[in-house]
């Protein structure tokens, strides 16, 4: 294939050429970065919970008597009693949070009680002896707390048990040579030591933000009832009992006593639910990133097909005059996808620049990662391809224009 | 002039239905993404109280100091919230024209039919100068007054919401409502009140919420009765006493805090008056470091903040990226159009019409094209914005309304940015040489 003619014909009609250009370039560069977006969303959702999430919800119990912290005590324990006691119930446990739901408490952990500095920082659980068992999380080391070694925690009074267990990768962060069982570490602001007596396989925090990222994976269990305004409790149903434990649970707790709130909207919530509610903006971000790159490929394609039909039309004659010089249909149709894949080539490389340098500013701009090179070699051949694909109807059709036109004046 | 134009405009894209069809969808896609994503971002970075919010300001104390910062505070910016003690001596001074100490309170309400579960509700204790602060509307009835502040004076302002669930609805001013197992007086029921972002108390709602607030009460009965904060509390150390009584003495942040400044010299003369606090605050031996106060006005602080979230402007910056992307698709076929009609352009040369005449016939056409798809970005923005809740969580996508200033942007965007892309093309097809085109033929 002969490319001087091709770009002797391209400089005739330079403006539609950068034109077509540039619209490649624009949309590679904006694709390439929508594409990223979606990726790194969908990253986010993929990350394990750490948790058996069929089968286990959670209530949200507001007491409507907040004043006695002794009698909220009294009330939790009789409720976990009525909710391990229902038949479609395997287990439950009180929680102040739990992984993927955006609110909770979160400490910064201490090696030494006369740091300054926090060595990071972690979600923490309030739990009990069921807390492991109803979450569906086991223990790769260590045991689970006893029953005799809960107790009970006021909210704003000052943080402290001796037994903590933590999550595999705080552990693996405070003693990474791996050696965290046994040792000791500081959970609250004060200067008690807790041992840590179990490290659990993987266990999300409840934290989801962003910001978190580096502590996404950190849990301290802390054996002990919060005693807030407000208590959660998880509840595993039995294997396919989950809808009648959805139902038995509420009204078990209602029958314990009347003085409590559970919002009929979302005071019981399945963990999928969670999950749901956790990664929305997630999920509303990458579809509307992909709603954008359809609509976007779709018009440069469609933008391509007309300028190329048109460029088609204007050179009937000329290309009657080729056929009548010997030029099969081969050579017609290939003209005119080489056409489109030097200007192909020429858009993609302007759009590779502008897809990272518009990457790099949102870097600056946004909390964004750098977008990896692969994105950018994906979309360049995607859309080369793409152009091939909307050149070909086209191409084609000039590619029948018969020898005789050469004869015909326009 | 004009009509014949338009004429010559429609029978043009008429010959070509395909290509108009393309360049119409272009555009309707571009500007309604644009829009719909406009809508959001307008809604979410709108000032809450354009009136008066430059004359509102957050104070900031740096009661922490260093050691206090955490790890991504690069700017020694102070605590974005303030302890009691700082709040409390706040308050004593008085210094601003109206002021208030708040916080948010999440109560029980006890309807007073027995066989109704008692509800909770979200609301604030607030100072009464909070209600006039912030041009707060009534439906019945008003604020409390500064007695009642200083006697803790049980006495409640309601949500119009919360009245029609309690009252009916009816004129409630004076009757009583039960929170959190005591009966307050209703001196207030307010209007549809729902600033969002709910700026008065940025570091406990986040920004934006769904909910309604249905309580406010007098901030010192509130911590007279011990009802306890229900947003955040941040600590540098451990309360040296226990319960709510043990937070108020602590240096914990959990009290928002406002107040109104008329003009500069009120601003400068607070501003001052903020550093010689810290100052004697340094010289007590509580602070062990130097003044370190902010001072920022309502759309600085919501800025400060970052109460828009980033996802809203990545959309708004794609979205329009989509929308340049369409004009230059629309710009490179409007051009193959143009020059194809080159002989018709050339004939009206030569038969003396002046280029003038030929721009304002080609960007009558591109105008056309423009209004047409500013016609179905219409269509489709109405959809993008009903169908926002989708993909948006409810708090925000909420806001995102279709108004008639959206409409007419939409409308007036598709048509300057059509003719805008029409340009380059009509300069070309002005450039015609009627010789070569006549003799070619």
């Amino acid at each position: 294939m002969q490319i001087k003619p091709i770009l002797a014909a391209m400089r005739h009609h330079k403006a539609g050429t950068v034109l077509i250009a540039l619209q490649i370039a624009l949309t590679l560069a904006i694709v390439c970065n929508a594409l990223f977006i979606i990726h790194q969303r969908m990253a986010r959702m993929a990350r394990p919970s750490g948790v058996e999430e069929t089968n286990l919800f959670v209530i949200r119990s507001d007491w409507a008597d907040k004043s006695d912290p002794q009698r909220i005590d009294v009330q939790m324990q009789a409720d976990l009693i009525a909710l391990r006691q229902l038949g479609s119930v395997q287990d439950a446990a009180p929680a102040n949070s739990f992984p993927l739901h955006g609110t909770g408490w979160d400490n910064f952990i201490k090696l030494q009680p006369d740091q300054v500095k926090m060595t990071t920082d972690s979600a923490i659980y309030f739990s009990d002896d069921h807390t492991l068992a109803t979450l569906g999380t086991h223990l790769i080391a260590g045991r689970n707390f006893t029953a005799s070694e809960i107790g009970a925690q006021q909210p704003r009074d000052a943080m402290h048990s001796a037994q903590v267990i933590i999550s595999k990768d705080l552990a693996q962060r405070l003693y990474p040579d791996g050696s965290a069982l046994g040792k000791t570490i500081y959970v609250s602001m004060g200067n008690k030591p807790s041992t840590v007596i179990g490290v659990t396989d993987t266990l999300q925090a409840h934290m989801v933000g962003s910001w978190a990222g580096p502590y996404a994976y950190n849990a301290v269990l802390v054996p002990a009832r919060l005693l807030n305004d407000y208590t959660y409790y998880l509840v595993r149903a039995r294997p396919s009992q989950l809808a009648a434990a959805l139902r038995d649970a509420p009204k078990a707790l209602y029958a314990q006593s009347r003085m409590r709130i559970i919002d009929r909207k979302d005071g019981v919530m399945t963990f999928a639910q969670v999950r749901q509610h956790a990664y929305e903006r997630d999920v509303g971000m990458a579809i509307l990133m992909g709603i954008i790159s359809v609509v976007l490929l779709a018009i440069t394609a469609a933008g391509i097909v007309g300028l190329t039909s048109f460029w088609v039309g204007q050179r009937r004659k000329q290309i009657g005059v080729r056929r009548a010089l010997g030029a099969t249909r081969g050579d017609i149709l290939n003209y005119f996808l080489t056409e489109n894949l030097l200007i192909g080539i020429g858009g993609v490389l302007v759009g590779a620049v502008l897809a990272i340098g518009i990457n790099l500013w949102m870097v600056t701009q946004f909390e964004m990662a750098r977008l990896s090179l692969g994105y950018v070699v994906v979309g360049v051949i995607a859309l080369l391809l793409l152009g091939q694909g909307a050149v070909l109807a086209p191409a084609l059709r000039a590619s029948h224009v018969s020898p005789v036109e050469a004869t015909r004046s326009v | 002039m004009f009509s014949y134009y338009l004429e010559l405009a429609l029978r043009s894209l008429r010959r070509s239905p395909g290509l108009t069809a393309l360049m119409v969808l272009a555009i309707g896609f571009g500007v309604a993404a644009s829009m719909t994503t406009w809508s959001v971002f307008r809604a979410v970075s709108g000032d809450p109280i354009p009136w008066k919010s430059s004359q509102l300001f957050v104070p900031q104390i740096d009661m922490w100091g260093p050691k206090g910062r955490g790890p991504n505070n690069s700017d020694n910016e102070p605590p974005d919230a303030l302890d009691y003690t700082d709040a409390m001596a706040l308050m004593r001074a008085h210094r601003g024209k109206l002021q208030s100490a708040m916080y948010q309170i999440s109560p029980s309400v006890v309807p007073a039919d027995a066989s109704k579960h008692p509800i909770n509700v979200s609301g604030h204790a607030v100072y009464s100068e909070f209600f006039p602060m912030l041009d707060v509307p009534f439906l019945y009835g008003n604020g409390w007054s500064a007695d009642d502040d200083t006697q803790r004076a049980a006495v409640a302002v309601i949500s119009g919401k919360l009245n029609d669930k309690l009252f009916g609805g009816a004129n409630s001013v004076g009757r009583t409502v039960s929170i959190e197992g005591k009966d307050y007086r209703v001196v207030g029921v307010l209007g549809n009140w729902n600033p969002q972002p709910r700026f008065y108390d940025v570091v406990n709602t986040g920004g934006f919420s769904t909910g309604v607030e249905d309580v406010f009460i007098p901030f010192e009965r509130a911590i007279a009765m011990s009802i306890s904060n229900d947003g955040n509390t941040n600590c540098s150390e451990t309360p040296a006493e226990s319960g709510f009584v043990g937070l108020q003495r602590s240096s914990c942040i959990w009290l928002a805090y406002m107040v109104q400044l008329d003009d500069a010299a009120a601003v400068s003369a607070y501003r001052s008056w903020l550093d010689g606090y810290a100052k004697d605050q340094q010289k007590a031996g509580r602070f062990g470091w130097a003044p370190n106060n902010r001072l920022r006005d309502v759309p600085a602080f919501l800025d400060h903040e970052q109460v828009v979230p980033s996802d809203t402007k990545v959309s708004l910056l794609v979205a329009l990226g989509l929308l340049i992307v369409c004009l230059v698709n629309t710009a490179g076929l409007l051009l193959a159009k143009f020059l194809r009609r080159s002989s018709e352009i050339g004939v009206r040369r030569a038969l003396g019409a002046p280029r003038l005449a030929i721009y304002a016939q080609f960007l009558t056409e591109a105008g056309m094209i423009g209004l047409a798809g500013g016609v179905l970005g219409l269509l489709l923005t109405g959809v993008g914005v009903a169908s926002v809740s989708w993909v948006l969580p409810k708090d925000i996508a909420s806001l995102a309304r279709l108004d008639f200033s959206l409409l007419a942007l939409t409308l007036l965007v598709a048509v300057i940015a059509t003719t805008l892309a029409g340009l380059y093309p009509t300069f070309r097809a002005s450039r015609v040489q009627p010789a070569w085109q006549l003799k070619s033929n």
